[in-house]
């Protein structure tokens, strides 16, 4: 039987979206933790951690986002666990994360002129020291901008985890749509939920981009 | 570790995988092309066009680039038919790799064409060029190879993100290994090969872009 797109159907969406909002959030906290030791292993002074911090995140951006999720969920069972959707999808998105987080924190980290990792070591800081109150607070204010624009990316990313069969809002659309069989009504609808929730992002991106990137020029 | 890895069943099925990513790299080529030059048409209107033109692409853009890949496909898959346009799964896959690359390529093209100093494209009117050759030698060229690495790349991930085409069965390298896995069920060996796939075919892209770099722009290494 054919169901009409009506109230229930649309709160059936809303209802999908704190899926897609969860695991953009865990992502993203787990992408930024891990990513933040890939950025300071692709910046470290010892080489085989600078390779291997730069391997991992060259095989995360030269493969497609869609593997990353299915071997994880596939490898799960290959190691003996049974793996739900969710967490797999948690882990891809988290990993997938990282590499980006990683390679973007770096380009910040190095943005931090030469001199003041100078200035710092020849004042006795070591790297952990150096890093803390020297490097990172100034290198945080370059990130802010390239962060908040991959928390989109994040959330579009998300939607992923409706191939390997978890609900979240993409996947919510493709049932409601195979009950109403109203595609172009229902998938506007996901669309317009997506854009509602990263438009004012990629704008507060640009705003503090515009901000940041004005006294220092 | 008790699993019992069987790489036999991929490569029993090599020339099925092979054809998959032949038809996602013409996938990604076409787009590519038709991408660039939707894009290129669009910084220009984005820069000098008239004000609705200009509204009209900023749109586009903004609604591209704030919604999933994912669900744009089955927008242009399953709801143009329902506007009268019935697509098969290559073509919206075509289609959907395109409007999609456009807008971000746009963004990167128009960043390109602000780099050029005003001065240039009054030099070259004041040569007596005429202003669509002004656009094409003094604006679009030096702005290309400006953002040449930037573009290169979004064309990588465009290719990456091909694989979710496969959500709607176009045949491509994805779908392919779907395909394989629902036959023999050795999910994991299909796909860290296609996965090995794709990280050759994206650094064989890169070296390809490297080289066309080098062929097109060649003009400009000794001068940075």
């Amino acid at each position: 039987m054919i169901r009409a797109f009506g109230y229930n159907e649309f709160l059936f969406l809303l209802s999908a979206v704190q899926w897609t909002l969860m695991l953009s959030v865990i992502a993203f906290v787990g992408g930024g933790i891990v990513g933040l030791f890939v950025a300071l292993g692709r910046t470290a002074d010892v080489k085989p951690v600078r390779w291997l911090a730069n391997g991992y995140i060259q095989i995360f951006q030269g493969t497609p986002l869609l593997m990353q999720l299915f071997l994880v969920f596939f490898g799960a069972t290959v190691i003996g666990i049974d793996m739900s959707p969710w967490v797999a999808a948690a882990v891809g998105l988290t990993l997938n994360t990282s590499a980006f987080l990683g390679e973007i924190w770096r380009g910040c980290i190095q943005s931090v002129p030469r001199g003041q990792w100078e200035a710092a070591s020849s004042l006795g800081l070591r790297y952990p020291g150096l890093m803390r109150y020297v490097i990172l607070p100034q290198a945080v204010k370059v990130a802010v901008p390239p962060t908040v624009g991959y928390l989109v990316q994040v959330i579009k990313g998300t939607s992923l985890a409706a191939i390997i069969g978890f609900v979240e809002l993409t996947r919510a659309g493709q049932i409601v749509n195979n009950a109403t069989f109203q595609p172009f009504l229902v998938f506007s609808i996901v669309a317009a939920i997506y854009f509602a929730l990263c438009w004012p992002l990629s704008l507060l991106s640009q705003r503090l981009e515009a901000r940041y990137a004005a006294p220092s020029r | 570790m008790t699993y019992d890895f069987q790489f036999d069943a991929v490569f029993a099925s090599w020339d099925y995988l092979l054809d998959g990513a032949w038809l996602t790299v013409r996938l990604s080529f076409g787009a590519m092309a038709i991408g660039l030059a939707v894009a290129i048409v669009c910084a220009l209107g984005k820069t000098s066009g008239p004000k609705p033109v200009r509204w009209l692409i900023n749109a586009y853009i903004e609604v591209i680039r704030n919604t999933p890949f994912l669900v744009q496909i089955f927008l242009i898959f399953f709801g143009l038919p329902s506007i009268g346009l019935r697509l098969s799964p290559d073509v919206a896959a075509l289609i959907a790799m395109v409007v999609n690359v456009g807008a971000y390529a746009t963004e990167i093209i128009r960043a390109g064409i602000e780099s050029i100093h005003k001065g240039q494209i009054e030099a070259g009117l004041a040569l007596g060029l005429r202003p669509l050759q002004v656009f094409r030698y003094v604006v679009l060229k030096p702005a290309l190879r400006t953002v040449y690495p930037a573009l290169t790349s979004q064309f990588i991930l465009l290719m990456l993100s091909s694989s979710v085409v496969s959500a709607i069965s176009a045949d491509e390298l994805t779908s392919v290994a779907n395909n394989i896995q629902s036959q023999t069920f050795r999910s994991f060996e299909i796909y860290i090969v296609v996965t090995g796939i794709y990280l050759v075919l994206a650094l064989m892209f890169s070296a390809l872009f490297a080289g066309i770099y080098r062929l097109a722009f060649a003009y400009t290494v000794d001068r940075r």
